[in-house]
């Protein structure tokens, strides 16, 4: 039914995107001013240390500094990412900067990624019910409190979360992904105690990002209950529940999609505040730990990741709207 | 027999806070089994209006205030939720102005048939796959669509297209009344023509009620068997439309609106429009709403409402000039002449 067509051409306009992103993430760093060496060298003399030629040059081995032109780090820089080859971290001692990603990845894609879906889901089926009962009480109450609860930044309501409900009723853990001295494995007690860890953090994230998703259906669906052929389906008599799903929220679901591709794709690069917050182990965390360390290898890798995760989200929801609304197919 | 007859009724606009227009005042009038009746007006004559409260389609801010509207027998007014939706298989259906938009965009044509045919299950029937295809086929084919218009999206129609796929979903219902409420209105000439000829076709064939909503005199007084005029709310004239096409008595008002067309074959054209614009609906009408407009009125028609009193051939004329009297439908034959 789908048109091949469309998805060949997403598909090339997918890889074309790609590879200005890879690029521009090379070319980006190197327009710069100044060099990680550089940024050494300037800790090393602020801490009182004498800087020497020697100094230099040894800090540009250390680091792999490349002397070849530039169209020749262009392509060894596309060979190692295509090997997943992003050199080592600065901030933690002997780690390469694909491993230190590959630890905390899986953190941030449960807790955030979880987070995003159940608010997603949770947040359109009510701004669907709120909408189909607009104007009532029911429908009073899920806009208001959601917009209340959505006011509060998500560090607070974070902190909040944890003061009272980790500090002083001791009812949650304070900091971590999981309890220390537990080795992280896939037996269902450790599962237990990082899902445990995780449900603070993700009740601050569900909170917060609720909102945006039930007004945002509610209105949709309001302004699709205007439409001609939902009128028309009721003056033939369809059953409300056919006329509710099929008619209003099968229409009005189709801008929040779109919404929810772009938070998915955002999932990866975590939520730094949060994360930080609750001491996650996450991506997020990550991208402080290399911020504070100038460590740019691990901060060129995550940014990498961030482009591309959103990349590859919005190309699977272009697909996914193709399968949703006939007429973006040909269009 | 009388398949709907309406009694007394009237609808209100409530906009806003204290703000009241009285769309459609105090309207009675009886549909024959297998009639073909046309409501003619200008804009916001209340006409559309009247089409949706007489099949329960009154959307807020419009309700109906008062009145009786009974439906083989049974009040339909008081109708609501389950009760109403079972009246609607094998009873009134409508056909809306915007048919273009009047289908869902994301599902085939196939199953939204398959929605209608669903939603009205009679005692013992399975609408499976292959039952609503079948069914499907019959329906365009009776609107003059191929059948392989059933597998397509409204996108990929054009809008004469998809006005005939909504009658199509429309008689799916089998329907004992059609409102069609300005149905070729969005469309071009050409294709307007067609749709009107199969409408039409399709009436006699099928013998349903069909109520016809137009501001276009001519699409009304050729289709239809009996015309209604509307003027501010209120039917000012209703007569059969050949009486009418033939002259005889009318409202100033119908007699203005034939002036508003010309003959295509004429040679001199000359097109005249009405003076003055309707009155304000929020306010009550204790004279003659037309009479601001009127080239006859005098003194009482600006005191008296007129009511709608019969004439003559079974029509009905609400002026105090041209209606009742034999005296007055002299003096208005000479005043139309």
């Amino acid at each position: 039914m789908i048109g091949l067509r469309y998805f060949a051409r997403k598909g090339a306009m997918f890889l074309l995107t790609l590879w200005a992103a890879v690029t521009l993430n090379f070319i980006i760093p190197r327009l710069m001013p100044g060099s990680p060496v550089q940024a050494t060298l300037a800790r090393l003399a602020a801490g009182g240390q004498t800087v020497t030629e020697a100094t230099k040059r040894a800090i540009e081995i250390q680091l792999g500094l490349p002397h070849s032109s530039l169209w020749t780090q262009y392509l060894d820089y596309l060979v190692n990412i295509s090997r997943l080859r992003f050199g080592m971290t600065y901030s933690i001692t002997d780690e390469s900067v694909a491993h230190a990603i590959l630890a905390a990845a899986p953190w941030t894609l449960v807790l955030v990624g979880t987070s995003t879906v159940i608010a997603f889901v949770v947040g359109t089926l009510l701004g669907v019910y709120a909408g189909w009962r607009r104007q009532t009480r029911v429908d009073s109450v899920v806009t208001v409190s959601s917009t209340f609860f959505s006011a509060f930044p998500p560090f607070f309501l974070g902190l909040l979360l944890l003061y009272f409900l980790g500090f002083k009723y001791h009812m949650f853990p304070l900091t971590g992904g999981y309890t220390p001295g537990l080795v992280p494995q896939l037996t269902l007690s450790f599962l237990g105690n990082a899902v445990y860890h995780s449900i603070l953090p993700a009740v601050t994230l569900v909170v917060t990002s609720l909102a945006g998703w039930v007004l945002g259906m509610r209105n949709n669906m309001i302004n699709t209950l205007g439409e001609d052929y939902v009128l028309f389906a009721e003056a033939n008599g369809l059953r409300n529940r056919t006329i509710a799903l099929l008619y209003v929220a099968r229409n009005a679901l189709l801008p929040n999609v779109t919404g929810f591709g772009l938070a998915l794709g955002a999932v990866i690069g975590g939520s730094v505040l949060v994360e930080s917050i609750f001491g996650y182990p996450g991506i997020g965390s990550l991208l402080l730990l290399a911020v504070d360390n100038r460590d740019y290898p691990l901060m060129q890798a995550i940014f990498l990741l961030i482009t591309v995760s959103m990349l590859v989200t919005i190309f699977l929801v272009d697909l996914l709207y193709g399968l949703l609304d006939p007429r973006v197919r040909e269009a | 027999m009388i398949l709907l007859e309406a009694k007394g009724v009237n609808v209100v606009y409530q906009p806003g806070r204290g703000e009241r227009i009285w769309a459609v005042r105090d309207v009675s009038l009886s549909l024959e089994e297998g009639e073909f009746v046309g409501v003619v007006g200008e804009s916001g004559c209340g006409k559309s209006t009247l089409g949706f409260a007489l099949t329960q389609m009154l959307q807020p801010p419009a309700f109906l205030e008062s009145g009786v509207i009974e439906f083989r027998g049974v009040d339909i007014a008081g109708l609501r939720g389950e009760g109403l939706r079972h009246q609607r298989r094998r009873g009134f259906a409508v056909v809306l102005q915007s048919g273009m938009n009047a289908l869902n965009p994301v599902r085939t044509i196939h199953h939204q048939i398959g929605d209608v045919l669903q939603a009205h299950k009679l005692g013992g029937e399975h609408w499976s796959k292959d039952a609503v295809h079948d069914r499907g086929v019959e329906l365009l084919g009776m609107v003059g669509l191929d059948s392989s218009v059933l597998g397509r999206f409204p996108h990929e129609l054009s809008g004469g297209m998809r006005q005939r796929a909504a009658i199509a979903l429309a008689l799916a219902l089998e329907p004992e009344l059609i409102v069609f409420d300005e149905p070729t209105t969005a469309l071009d000439v050409i294709v307007q023509a067609a749709l009107m000829e199969m409408i039409k076709e399709l009436q006699r064939a099928r013998g349903f009620t069909a109520l016809l909503i137009s501001h276009d005199m001519s699409v009304v007084l050729d289709a239809t068997d009996r015309a209604i005029v509307m003027y501010a709310g209120r039917i000012v004239e209703d007569q059969g439309s050949m009486q009418m096409v033939q002259g005889g008595r009318h409202h100033p008002y119908t007699e203005a609106l034939f002036r508003c067309y010309a003959d295509p074959r004429a040679d001199d054209v000359v097109l005249q429009d009405i003076p003055g614009s309707p009155p304000d609906l929020s306010l009550p009408d204790s004279s003659c709403a037309f009479a601001p407009r009127c080239t006859i009125a005098e003194g009482r028609c600006w005191h008296e409402r007129p009511l709608l009193a019969e004439v003559g051939s079974g029509g009905a004329i609400a002026c105090h000039l041209r209606g009742s009297s034999e005296e007055s439908a002299m003096e208005g034959r000479q005043g139309g002449a």
